[in-house]
C-alpha cells in the first residue's frame, strides 16, 4: 500500500464520523497548545534573564575572594585568605588582553543633601567601571583616574538618587555626606533602569578606596575584569590565576567568568523551559487517551469491513498500518491545529501583557507536532492490533 | 486448479464439537463453473471458505494450482487471496463511506498499484459492467443488484483465477439476482472458475458441473465426480 492511500483512507474514515473525530482531535490540540504556549513562556523568561545578564557585556571575568571547596581537598594545609586589594586590581588591569579592571566594593548607605536624605545603594569602584560595566554619564564626569590610594571625595550620582536628592536643581559642585562622611557631586549617570528588580539608578558611586574605609573592610567584594572580544578566556584565566598566586603565594580567590555563569544560568532556564513544557505534555496524554478510546470504538464498529480487507488479501500488517494511520492522522491534524492555537495564544498573551516575556521557539513548536504524532501512534498501536488479530471469518460475520 | 482431500472442519459449539464438514474430497479443473447446492447448515459456506484460504481446516489436505497450501502462514495465505480468489458476499460487504468506484479501486489500492493503472482499470469494468453512471455514488445509494455487481467488480478488478460467490442472490429480486448470475457467468466465460453456492435448485442447474452438500458431506449430483 502507498502512503497517500493510507493517508487518503485515513482521512476519508476520520470524515466519515466528523464530528467525533473532530472532538477527538481538539483533545490533543489542547495538549500540544498547552505544550506550546508553556514552552513559549518558558523560553521567554529564558531570554528575559539572559538578557538581564548579558546588558553589562559578555566578556567580563570576576576574582572573588576565598577559594570555593572543591573535591579531595586534603585537611593538612590551613590556607589563609589574603584580602583582595586594590594594587591587586591595578596589577590585573595590566595583564595583555584586559582592557579594563573594577574593583568592587558594595553595599548600603545614608545619602544626605542639604535638604533630603534616602537610602541607596552604594558602588566602591574605580575609574574604568562605564567602560566595563557598560554604563554612561550623562552630566559632568565619572570618577577621575586618582592614584586610588589618595583618591579624591568625589561621587557620581544614580539618575534616580539625583531626582530624590535634588529635584530639578543642578546637583554639580553640589557637597552631599554619604555614611557620614563629606563628597563632592561631579557628574550623574544615564538611567539604566532594573537589575533582576534591583533599582541601579537608585545608587550612587565612589572611590573604592572610600567604600573600603566606608564600610571598614580590608577586601575587595570583587574585581570585575573586561576583556578584548578577541582575546583567549584560557588564557587569560590561566594569566589571572598565574599573576594573583604570585601575590598572594597561593590559590585564595575564585575566577568566575560570564560565559560560564551564563551556560550555568542556560542550563538550569533549559531545564525549567522543559519542566514546564511536560505539564502541557500531560494534557497531551489525556488527549492520548481520547484517541485510544475512539480507537477502539472504529475497531469494533468496522469489523465486517475488517474482514472484509482481509478477504481481498490484506495482511494483518496491512490492517495494523491502516488503524494505526488514522490515529497517527488524527493527532498530526489534532497536533497542527494546536500548534495553531499556543502561537496564536502566546501571540495574545504578549500583547495583552507586554511585560510577560513570551517567545515561541521553533524548536518546541517541531517538537509538540512530533510529541502529538507520537501519542497518536501510542494510541493506535492497541486498537489496531487488536484489529489484525481478529479471526477474518468472525470478523465478516459481524454486522 | 483446486484438489481438496478428505478435508474436515470442527467447530467447538459450548464444548460439543460439531462437524460442518465430514471428509470432503473434491476436484475442480480450471475455468470450470460448479455449483454447490444444500440445506441451510449443511456446510456449504464453510467449504467456501476453505477453498477460498479464508478458514483452515481441522485435518485434510488443499492443493491449489499444484502446491499444497495446507501449512501455509496467515501472510501466504493472504498473498494467495491477493491474487487468486475474488470473493462476492451474500450481504455484499461493500465499505459504507466509499464510492462504487473507490469500492472496486479498493484492492488494487491494498496492493499499491499505481493509481493511473488503478483508474484506468476501474473506470473499464465499470463500463463494462454499466455502472459508469453510478461511479460516484455511495453504497447506500444503489439497488441490490448495483451493489453486488459493484462487488463483483471489485472481486474481478485483481483478475484473480478463482471467483467465490456464496449465495450471490440471497438478498435481490429475481430480476437483479438473474444479472448478477449472467455476469458471473460472463466472467466464467472468459476464464475464470467459478464456484457458486446457493440453495436455489433453478439457479445452481445453470452450472456445467452441480454438487449437493448434506451435513457436512458432498453429494454428487448429474455429471458427478
Ligand atoms: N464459526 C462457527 N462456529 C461454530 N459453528 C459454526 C461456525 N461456522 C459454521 N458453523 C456450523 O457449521 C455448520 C455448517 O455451517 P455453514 O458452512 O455456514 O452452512 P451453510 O453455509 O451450508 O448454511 C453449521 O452447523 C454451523 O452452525
Ligand atoms: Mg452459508
Amino acid at each position: 500500500m502507498r502512503l497517500k492511500d493510507l493517508v487518503g483512507l485515513s482521512v476519508g474514515a476520520l470524515r466519515a464520523q466528523r464530528l467525533r473525530s473532530l472532538l477527538t482531535a481538539l483533545g490533543i490540540a489542547v495538549g500540544v497548545a498547552a505544550v506550546v504556549l508553556l514552552t513559549s513562556i518558558g523560553e521567554g523568561v529564558h531570554r528575559f534573564v539572559l538578557a538581564e545578564f548579558t546588558q553589562f557585556g559578555t566578556n567580563l571575568l570576576a576574582v572573588v575572594p576565598g577559594k570555593t571547596a572543591t573535591f579531595g581537598v586534603s585537611g593538612g594545609i590551613i590556607s589563609t585568605v589574603r584580602p583582595l586589594s586594590l594594587s591587586d586590581a591595578a596589577a590585573l588591569a595590566r595583564i595583555n588582553g584586559v582592557v579594563g579592571a573594577v574593583p568592587v566594593v558594595q553595599g548600603n548607605a545614608l545619602v544626605q543633601a542639604a535638604r533630603r536624605g534616602r537610602r541607596a545603594f552604594v558602588f566602591g569602584v574605580g575609574p574604568e567601571a562605564p567602560a566595563v560595566w557598560k554604563i554612561n554619564v550623562t552630566t559632568g564626569q565619572f570618577l577621575p583616574a586618582d592614584d586610588q590610594g589618595s583618591a579624591r571625595a568625589f561621587v557620581v550620582l544614580g539618575s534616580k538618587l539625583r531626582d530624590e536628592l535634588f529635584g530639578r536643581e543642578n546637583p554639580l559642585g553640589q557637597r552631599i555626606r554619604v555614611g557620614g562622611d563629606r563628597y563632592r557631586v561631579i557628574g550623574v549617570m544615564a538611567s539604566k533602569g532594573q537589575f533582576l528588580g534591583f533599582d541601579l539608578d537608585d545608587a550612587v558611586y565612589l572611590p573604592a578606596a572610600k567604600a573600603l574605609e566606608l564600610f571598614n573592610r580590608e577586601s575587595l567584594m570583587e574585581i570585575d575584569l573586561l576583556y578584548e572580544p578577541n582575546a583567549s578566556l584560557d588564557r587569560l584565566v590561566a594569566d589571572v590565576k598565574r599573576l594573583l598566586i604570585s601575590r598572594h603565594g597561593h590559590e585564595d580567590f575564585t575566577i568566575i567568568t560570564q560565559k560560564q555563569m551564563l551556560d550555568v544560568l542556560s542550563s538550569i532556564l533549559n531545564v525549567l523551559t522543559l519542566a514546564v513544557g511536560a505539564l502541557g505534555g500531560i494534557s497531551l496524554l489525556v488527549g492520548g487517551v481520547g484517541v485510544l478510546t475512539i480507537m477502539t470504538i472504529a475497531v469494533s464498529e468496522r469489523t465486517a469491513e475488517i474482514g472484509l480487507l482481509r478477504a481481498l488479501g490484506a495482511e494483518k500488517g496491512q490492517i495494523v498500518k491502516l488503524f494505526l494511520g488514522e490515529a497517527v492522522v488524527l493527532a498530526g491534524i489534532g497536533g497542527l491545529a494546536g500548534l495553531v492555537l499556543g502561537v496564536g495564544l502566546a501571540q495574545i498573551l504578549t500583547t495583552i501583557v507586554p511585560a510577560m516575556p513570551v517567545r515561541t521557539s521553533w524548536g518546541y513548536v517541531v517538537v509538540g507536532e512530533l510529541l502529538a504524532l507520537v501519542v497518536g501512534l501510542a494510541a493506535g498501536v492497541l486498537p489496531a492490533r487488536r484489529a489484525a488479530e481478529l479471526d477474518p471469518l468472525e470478523a465478516l460475520r459481524a454486522e | 486448479m483446486i484438489r481438496l482431500e478428505a478435508i474436515r472442519r470442527e467447530f467447538q459449539v459450548g464444548g460439543e464439537p460439531v462437524h460442518a464438514l465430514n471428509g470432503v474430497s473434491l476436484t475442480v479443473e480450471r475455468g470450470e463453473y460448479l455449483s454447490i447446492m444444500g440445506p441451510s447448515g449443511s456446510g456449504k459456506s464453510t467449504l467456501l471458505h476453505i477453498i477460498g484460504l479464508l478458514d483452515r481446516p481441522t485435518a485434510g489436505r488443499y492443493w491449489l494450482a499444484g502446491r499444497n497450501v495446507t501449512g501455509l502462514s496467515d501472510q501466504e495465505r493472504a498473498l494467495i487471496r491477493r491474487e487468486k480468489i475474488g470473493f462476492v458476499f451474500q450481504l455484499f460487504h461493500l465499505v459504507p463511506r466509499l464510492t462504487a468506484a473507490q469500492n472496486i479501486e479498493l484492492p488494487l489500492t491494498l496492493d499499491g498499484l499505481p493509481p493511473e493503472k488503478r483508474t484506468d482499470r476501474v473506470q473499464s469494468i465499470l463500463a463494462a459492467y454499466g455502472l459508469a453512471a453510478r461511479a460516484r455514488h455511495l453504497p447506500n445509494q444503489l439497488s441490490g443488484g448495483e451493489r453486488q455487481r459493484v462487488a463483483i467488480a471489485r472481486a474481478a478488478v485483481t483478475r484473480p483465477e478463482i471467483l467465490l460467490a456464496d449465495e450471490p442472490t440471497g438478498n435481490l429480486d429475481r430480476a437483479s439476482g438473474r444479472e448478477v448470475i449472467e455476469l458471473l457467468e460472463r466472467l466464467n466465460h472468459e476464464g475464470l472458475t467459478l464456484i457458486l453456492v446457493t440453495h436455489d435448485p433453478e439457479l445452481g442447474s445453470r452450472a456445467r458441473c452441480r454438487l449437493q452438500m448434506r451435513d457436512g458431506c458432498l453429494l454428487a449430483d448429474g455429471e458427478a465426480r
